[in-house]
C-alpha cells in the first residue's frame, strides 16, 4: 500500500542517531520519555524538599526570624505546587510511560509523538513556574491560589501570574498524556489480554488518566479566568464588579479533589503489583480492587465541597458532602483489606520494595482515618486551617503516594536499568524515610488539635508548641537524610553494578518477560495472553489449576488451548499477529524520531513568556507553534525506505 | 477523540457554569437585554448548523471515493465556519462600540471569554478543515483513510453542539436579563 502524502520541506534532517543529546530531544520511545520524566521530576523533588526544609528550619523555634513572612509565603506556595504538579504527577507519569506498554505487551504508546510533546510542555511549564525564583517574585498565594486573594487587587506582584501561566501550560501536558494512556490501554493490548486480564497498575493508570482528562480542563478554566483577570482586567473574581469570592473555590476544588486521587491511585497500583510479587500470591480480590478504584474515580467528583465546610454553604450542602466524603472511605478501605488479604498466608520476602509497600499500607491508613475525621463538618470547623490538616494530607501524600512511588522505584529499577539498587542502602533509605516522616508529621496532629494555624511564619513562645515543632523539624532533616541515602544508593549501585536478569523478583506480569533493560522494541515477539498474571502461569503452569477452578479453565492445564478462541495457538510460535505492519515488511517497525514535538512545546513556552511579559512576545511563539504543528501533521510516522 | 471531547465537555461545562452563576449579577450596564441581537445571531447559528450538514456530506463523498464532491463539501465547511467567525467578529466589534468589553461588567467578562473560547475552537476547526480540503484535493485524503476526516468531523459536530448550548444559555435564556433586582436601591439608596 503506497500512501501518497504531503510533507513540509524539512529545515534539518530527521534525527536518526540513538545516542547524544539530539537523540533525546527527538525521542519518541516511551522508555526514554519515562526516564526524562523521572529525572526531571526528581530534580524538582529535591527543589521542593529544600523548600520544605527551609520551612521547617524557620518553624524549629518560636519567634524565629530566619525567613521573613513574604519569603515564607513563597516557600509554602512553591513547596505545595512543586510537590503536587512537578513531582508526584510526573513521577507517576514516569511509571506510566515506562510500564504501560510493557505491561500490556505493546511496543509503544498509541501516540508516541504526542507523548514526547507532553514531556516537553511539562518541562517548559515547570521551568516557567520556577523561573519566578530567579526574577524574585515567586508565587505566594498558596498552592490552591484562592481568588480574589490571588487577583491583582490583593496580590499585585507577578508571582501568581507565573503560577497561573505555568499551571495552564502543565495542564496541556497532563491532558495530552492522559488521552494517550487511555487510548493506549484500550487499543494496544496484546492479543488475548481482555480488560480483566490487564495488570492492576494498568487499571489504576487508566482510571487516573480518565480523572486527569476530566479534571485538568476544570483547572484550566479556573486558570484562564484568573489569568484573564490578572493580565487583561476581566472581572471573574473582582468583588467590586460583583464577582463571587467562593467561585474560585468551587471550580478549583472540583478539580482539586479528583486531583487527590490522581496523586494516590498510581501509588495504589504500584503497591498492588509489589505485594503479590513478594507474597508469591495473586492479588487478593482483583475485581474488587478494580471496582474500588473505579468507584473512587467516580465518587471523587462528589466530595469537593468538604474543602469548603467553613465557607458557609448551608446545612444541606454540608450534609450531602459530608455523607459522600464518608462513603468514599469505603472503597479505599476495601483496597486496604485486599492488600492485607494478599499478604495473609503469603510466602513473604521482606526486601526494600516490600518494606516500602507495607509501610504505605500503614501510613496511608493513618492518613485515611484522619481524613474521615474531617468529613464531619463540626469537627472540620475545628480543624480547618490548622496543622491537623497538614498532618492529614502529608500522611496521604508522603506516607501514601511517595512511599508507594519509592516502592515502585526499588521494584522496577532492575527492569529500567538492568542492575539492582543496593539492598542494604535501600533498607537504610526506607528506615530513615519512615522514621523521619513520622517524626515530622505525627506531632503536627497534636499541634493542629492544639490550634496551631497553617501558613503562619512564626508563633509565640508561650503557646506550648516549641517541643512538637522542634521534633517535626528534626524529623524533616531525617527524612531529607533518607532521600540523600537514596541518591547515594543510585550512584553507589551504578559503580558497583549487581546485574539483574530479566526476571529478578520472580515477577508476575509481562514486563518481566522481556530483557532488562528492554530493547527499543520491547518485545521480540508480541506475547499471547491467556491468564491474568500470564507470565507467572507461563513459568509455573502447575499452579494454574490452583487458581482457575471452573471447568473451562481446568481443561487448559498447560497452555495447550487458549480461553480466547479468536486466536490460533500456532500464531504464538510464529510471531505477532496483531500488528499489521509486521506482516507487510517482515520486521518490527517503530515510529521514527521527530523534532516537531519539541518545536511545538517550545512555541507554547514562548506563549507563556508572552503572557508574563509582553503580549507581542506571543507573536514570536506563534511561528514555532505552527511550524511544530504543521510539520508534525505532515510528517509521516515512518520515513519511506 | 472521544476521550478528548469528554475533556472538552468539562472545559466548556465549567465556563458555562460560571456564566450561569454570574447571570444577572452585573452591577452596571450594558445588560444582555440592551445589547443582544437575537435575529442576527440566529442567522449565524443557522450558518454554523449548516456547516455540520456539509461536514456529513463531505465525509460521505470522501468515503464513496468521489474526490471532487468531497473536496467541495469540505470546502463548504471551511467557508461556513469562516462566515460564522465573521459574524462573531462583527458582533464583538459592535458590542465594544456600544460599550461592552470584557472589563465592563460580569456579563461582558463571561460573555466574551465563553464565546471567545468557542470562537477559538471554531477557528482551529476551520484551519484543520482547510488542510483536509487541500489534502482531499491533492488526493492524500481518500476513502481508505477517511477516518482522519471522520475524527475532524467529530470535533466539528462537537463544537456545533456546544454552540447550541451557548446560544440557548446566553441568547435565548438571558435575552431579557436587565439589572439585578434591587440594584438601584443598593447603588443609590
Amino acid at each position: 500500500m503506497t500512501i501518497k502524502s504531503l510533507t513540509l520541506p524539512q529545515l534539518f534532517p530527521r534525527p536518526k542517531s540513538s545516542t547524544g543529546i539530539w537523540s533525546w530531544i527527538g525521542t519518541v520511545d516511551h522508555k526514554r520519555i519515562g526516564t526524562l520524566y523521572g529525572i526531571t521530576a526528581f530534580i524538582w523533588f529535591i527543589v521542593g524538599g529544600i523548600e520544605a526544609l527551609l520551612i521547617r528550619a524557620q518553624l524549629a523555634s518560636a519567634e524565629n526570624d530566619l525567613i521573613d513572612p513574604e519569603t515564607y509565603n513563597q516557600l509554602f506556595t512553591m513547596h505545595g505546587t512543586t510537590m503536587v504538579f512537578l513531582v508526584i504527577m510526573p513521577l507517576s507519569a514516569a511509571f506510566f510511560n515506562w510500564l504501560i506498554p510493557l505491561q500490556i505487551g505493546s511496543r509503544d504508546v498509541a501516540f508516541p509523538r504526542l507523548n514526547a510533546v507532553s514531556f516537553w510542555i511539562f518541562l517548559f511549564g515547570s521551568l516557567i513556574i520556577n523561573a519566578s525564583w530567579i526574577t524574585g517574585n515567586a508565587p505566594n498565594g498558596g498552592w490552591f491560589g484562592y481568588a480574589p486573594n490571588s487577583s491583582t487587587t490583593f496580590n499585585p506582584g507577578m508571582g501568581m501570574t507565573y503560577w497561573v501561566v505555568g499551571l495552564n501550560i502543565l495542564g496541556v501536558a497532563s491532558i495530552a498524556a492522559g488521552l494517550n494512556f487511555i487510548v493506549t490501554i484500550l487499543n494496544m493490548r496484546a492479543p488475548g489480554m481482555s480488560m480483566f486480564k490487564i495488570p492492576i497498575f494498568t487499571w489504576m493508570t487508566l482510571i487516573t488518566s480518565i480523572l486527569i482528562v476530566l479534571a485538568m480542563p476544570v483547572l484550566a478554566v479556573a486558570g484562564i479566568q484568573l489569568q484573564t483577570d490578572r493580565v487583561y482586567g476581566t472581572l471573574f473574581f473582582d468583588s467590586l464588579g460583583g464577582g463571587d469570592p467562593v467561585m474560585w473555590q468551587h471550580i478549583f476544588w472540583l478539580f482539586g479533589h479528583p486531583e487527590v486521587y490522581i496523586l494516590i491511585l498510581p501509588a495504589m497500583g504500584i503497591v498492588s503489583e509489589v505485594l503479590p510479587t513478594f507474597a508469591r500470591k495473586p492479588l487478593f480480590g482483583y475485581p474488587f480492587v478494580v471496582f474500588a478504584g473505579a468507584v473512587i474515580g467516580f465518587m471523587g467528583w462528589f466530595v469537593w465541597s468538604h474543602h469548603m465546610f467553613t465557607v458557609g454553604l448551608g446545612p444541606a450542602a454540608n450534609t450531602a458532602f459530608s455523607i459522600s466524603t464518608m462513603l468514599i472511605a469505603v472503597p479505599t478501605g476495601v483496597k486496604i483489606f485486599n492488600w492485607l488479604g494478599t499478604l495473609w498466608g503469603g510466602n513473604i520476602r521482606l526486601n526494600t520494595p516490600m518494606l516500602f509497600s507495607i509501610s504505605f499500607i500503614a501510613m496511608f491508613t493513618i492518613g485515611g482515618l484522619s481524613g474521615v475525621m474531617h468529613a464531619s463538618p463540626p469537627t472540620d470547623a475545628q480543624q480547618q486551617d490548622t496543622y491537623f490538616v497538614v498532618a492529614h494530607f502529608h500522611y496521604v501524600l508522603v506516607g501514601g503516594a511517595l512511599l508507594g512511588i519509592f516502592s515502585g522505584i526499588y521494584f522496577w529499577w532492575p527492569k529500567f536499568t538492568g542492575w539492582f539498587l543496593n539492598e542494604k542502602l535501600g533498607i537504610v533509605n526506607w528506615a530513615l524515610m519512615l522514621i523521619g516522616f513520622n517524626f515530622t508529621f505525627a506531632p503536627m496532629h497534636w499541634l493542629g488539635m492544639d490550634g496551631m494555624p497553617r501558613r503562619i511564619y512564626t508563633y509565640a513562645e508561650n503557646m506550648g508548641w516549641e517541643g512538637s515543632n522542634l521534633a517535626a523539624s528534626i524529623g524533616g532533616m531525617i527524612l531529607g537524610l533518607g532521600i540523600l541515602v537514596f541518591i547515594i544508593n543510585v550512584f553507589y549501585s551504578k559503580m558497583n553494578k549487581q546485574i539483574a536478569g530479566s526476571d529478578p523478583w520472580d515477577g508476575r506480569t509481562l514486563e518481566w518477560s522481556t530483557t532488562s533493560p528492554p530493547p527499543p522494541h520491547d518485545f521480540d515477539v508480541i506475547p499471547q495472553v491467556r491468564y491474568r498474571d500470564d507470565f507467572w502461569f507461563t513459568k509455573y503452569p502447575e499452579t494454574i489449576s490452583e487458581y482457575f477452578h471452573d471447568d473451562h479453565d481446568q481443561a487448559v492445564p498447560s497452555g495447550a488451548q487458549f480461553d480466547d478462541h479468536d486466536h490460533d495457538p500456532l500464531v504464538v510460535s510464529g510471531g505477532a499477529d496483531d500488528h499489521d505492519d509486521d506482516h507487510g515488511h517482515g520486521g518490527i517497525h517503530l515510529p521514527d524520531m521527530s523534532y516537531y514535538p519539541f518545536i511545538l512545546a517550545f512555541g507554547i513556552a514562548i506563549f507563556g513568556i508572552g503572557f508574563l511579559t509582553n503580549t507581542y512576545i506571543i507573536g514570536i511563539g506563534a511561528p514555532f507553534f505552527l511550524w511544530g504543528l504543521i510539520g508534525w501533521s505532515m510528517e509521516p510516522v515512518n520515513d519511506p525506505e | 477523540m472521544w476521550a478528548f471531547l469528554g475533556s472538552d465537555v468539562m472545559f466548556f461545562g465549567a465556563f458555562i457554569a460560571t456564566y450561569l452563576v454570574y447571570r444577572g449579577k452585573s452591577l452596571n450596564g450594558p445588560y444582555p437585554s440592551e445589547i443582544l441581537n437575537i435575529p442576527i445571531t440566529s442567522v449565524s447559528t443557522f450558518v454554523l448548523l449548516m456547516s455540520s450538514l456539509a461536514m456529513v456530506l463531505g465525509l460521505h463523498y470522501v468515503k464513496e471515493g468521489q474526490k471532487n464532491k468531497g473536496t467541495l463539501w469540505i470546502l463548504a465547511v471551511v467557508v461556513l465556519g469562516a462566515v460564522f467567525m465573521g459574524f462573531q467578529f462583527v458582533e464583538f466589534r459592535e458590542f465594544a462600540h456600544e460599550g461592552l468589553t470584557p472589563r465592563t461588567n460580569l456579563f461582558g467578562t463571561t460573555f466574551f471569554i465563553l464565546t471567545g473560547i468557542h470562537g477559538a475552537h471554531v477557528t482551529i476547526g476551520v484551519i484543520w478543515m482547510a488542510f483536509l480540503a487541500y489534502g482531499s484535493h491533492k488526493g492524500a485524503l481518500r476513502s481508505d483513510n477517511a477516518l482522519d476526516l471522520e475524527i475532524a468531523g467529530l470535533y466539528w459536530h462537537f463544537v456545533d453542539i456546544v454552540w447550541i448550548v451557548i446560544f440557548t444559555v446566553i441568547y435565548l435564556i438571558s435575552a431579557n436579563d436587565g439589572p439585578p433586582a434591587g440594584i438601584e436601591s443598593i447603588l443609590h439608596g
